[in-house]
């Protein structure tokens, strides 16, 4: 497992272009940190979005996990022409010709993709914690440590998410290509949304398939937090509205993401074996 | 002997075209082989196959007796398949560091094998900085890193001009002089000529001949001759039952043998019959005159 691990890594750090976006793709995790600087101080209005209660704990796991899963289209850029830059160089051929197996060539990209995550979900947890440390009304352990569901949901996201521009990558052999129809791919299910609500179905049975597919099931695992936020919930109080709260991580939509991580890979590794190369 | 490689009944089919079709031949150790075809005959396709990158449709291949599943086998192999396939933003240094580590080999060989192809001075270089006969020298430094049992070489002089065509076999040479079996795929005969010890032939991804180089025609070689009583010999020669086909081409007679008689057996014949000789000389059939021979039907 180190050896593909090590494989991979000389293939993506030798890559200036691969090596730039990593390291952007990482600063701008920090960054998110950046938030808590905002602060408007015009006459009588002051704010300072510290304040609003967002680096709160628990509530800041919700927060940044959900914020900071929008950084990962870097990383999706540097993995799908990792994969289509095999094809285009040829260099996969040649990899196998050198004595990688096909089941140790997809291997190899799932572990970078793992890495990735696992390196991500490590850097949104330190973030937070700082980020809470400092700003959080409530330091108390236990709080701290509950709802961290989502730091695992963030990191089901981003597999998903990266096997997903694998497969991808694989499919098309060409990064603009696939990149491209990932975006053709997120707009196909917005499009479907609309029609199966307006032709079909009402609104919780449109979520409810909707939510079997790839793209919509990852973005569901977290719920959006905004509502969750005190400044919010009484506007909505004002105006007469309740906002209903259901915000868990829950358990099927993990369940679905995985699977399609599953079909992915093992999709990727089907066409892999099924091409001549 | 052992055997390196065996492909038996191999085909392969790309939608109605049969690019191999029931091809079955042996590689033992030690020995230099060459498959030889005209374009499109299947070469490279056979070798995609037994080099796990294209699908076979029917049939079976084992390298090492079976003793290795197909990708370990292959990091015993040392091959250059087409064109050179190396990272191009990568040097050549950190391009063999890969195979090395792909291959599972220790890294201590690269300098030797890139001095061997002439390219140490070089090696900080970016691959795509490369010239075509450098790139394809590279390819054949990093085909040695793991100083395979075997060298599979598909067209290695294809597109180099002939200074590169020079170095390339000359690299072949030596390697080939270390003992490594080598299988060379080409359609430059004079090329296979030079370097092999053994033929497959292949034409519309059939295989109509395998065996030894000097095996390839069951001829026995011509004599070339001349004499001032031309006539005379002619008519000896055509009732003398060791010769067939005989033909005269300004003033010079091609003989061909029909059994196996040396030049010193022929000028001994000839002297008891009074016929003096002004010009004898033997020779075989060049691998091209077989080869378009065996090809033509």
């Amino acid at each position: 497992m180190k050896r593909l691990l090590q494989i991979e890594f000389i293939k993506l750090w030798n890559s200036r272009s691969s090596r730039i976006l990593i390291l952007a793709y990482f600063i701008l995790l920090t960054s998110i940190a950046l938030v808590a600087a905002i602060k408007f101080d015009i006459g009588p209005i002051q704010f300072h979005l510290a304040e609003q209660g967002i680096f709160n704990f628990p509530y800041i796991w919700h927060f940044n996990s959900f914020i900071i899963a929008f950084f990962k289209l870097f990383l999706a850029i540097v993995i799908v022409s990792m994969m289509a830059n095999e094809y285009s160089n040829k260099t996969i051929k040649q990899n196998l010709i050198d004595g990688l197996s096909k089941k140790e060539f997809i291997l190899s990209k799932f572990l970078t993709v793992l890495t990735f995550a696992v390196v991500s979900t490590l850097f949104v947890f330190v973030v937070s914690l700082i980020l809470g440390l400092i700003y959080s009304d409530y330091n108390e352990l236990p709080i701290i440590l509950s709802d961290l569901e989502f730091l695992l949901a963030y990191f089901v996201k981003l597999v998903g998410f990266f096997s997903f521009c694998l497969f991808l990558g694989m499919l098309v052999k060409r990064s603009a290509f696939a990149l491209g129809f990932l975006i053709l791919w997120q707009v196909f299910e917005m499009i479907s949304w609309g029609f199966l609500r307006w032709k079909f179905f009402d609104e919780p049975t449109t979520e409810t398939i909707m939510g079997f597919f790839p793209l919509n099931a990852m973005f569901n695992l977290i719920e959006e937090p905004f509502s969750r936020l005190n400044a919010v919930q009484s506007v909505a109080k004002q105006v007469g509205e309740t906002l209903v709260l259901d915000y868990q991580v829950k358990g099927y939509e993990i369940l679905i993401v995985l699977a399609w991580t599953l079909i992915f890979i093992y999709g990727s590794y089907a066409l892999l074996k099924k091409r001549d190369l | 002997m052992e055997t390196i490689l065996s492909v038996n009944h191999l085909t392969k089919k790309f939608g109605y075209l049969t690019a191999v079709e029931d091809l079955s031949f042996e590689i033992n150790k030690g020995n230099v082989y060459g498959i030889l075809g005209p374009n499109g005959s299947g070469k490279s396709t056979t070798l995609g196959i037994v080099l796990n990158v294209v699908n076979k449709s029917q049939g079976s291949f084992s390298w090492f007796d079976g003793k290795l599943s197909t990708h370990e086998a292959l990091k015993k192999v040392g091959a250059i398949i087409e064109r050179p396939n190396f990272y191009p933003y990568m040097t050549a240094l950190q391009n063999l560091r890969l195979v090395c580590k792909i291959k599972e080999v220790p890294e201590d060989k690269i300098q030797e094998k890139l001095e061997l192809v002439g390219l140490w001075d070089r090696r900080n270089s970016t691959f795509k900085t490369y010239s075509l006969g450098m790139k394809q020298r590279l390819a054949i430094a990093s085909a040695l890193l793991n100083d395979p049992e075997i060298l599979i070489l598909d067209e290695p002089t294809n597109g180099l001009d002939p200074q590169g065509i020079h170095q390339i076999r000359e690299i072949i040479k030596k390697v080939a002089s270390m003992g490594t079996t080598i299988l060379l795929a080409s359609h430059l005969l004079d090329e296979v000529e030079k370097v092999c010890t053994h033929v497959v032939i292949l034409r519309k991804g059939k295989k109509i001949y395998s065996g030894e180089v000097d095996g390839m025609l069951t001829s026995f070689g011509y004599f070339e001759l001349k004499s001032n009583e031309q006539e005379k010999l002619f008519a000896f020669l055509e009732s003398h039952e060791s010769f067939g086909t005989i033909k005269e081409d300004r003033g010079l007679l091609t003989v061909y043998l029909e059994e196996e008689m040396d030049a010193a057996e022929l000028n001994t014949l000839l002297y008891k019959q009074g016929i003096v000789l002004s010009h004898l000389v033997k020779r075989k059939e060049s691998l091209e005159e077989q080869f378009l021979t065996i090809t033509k039907n």
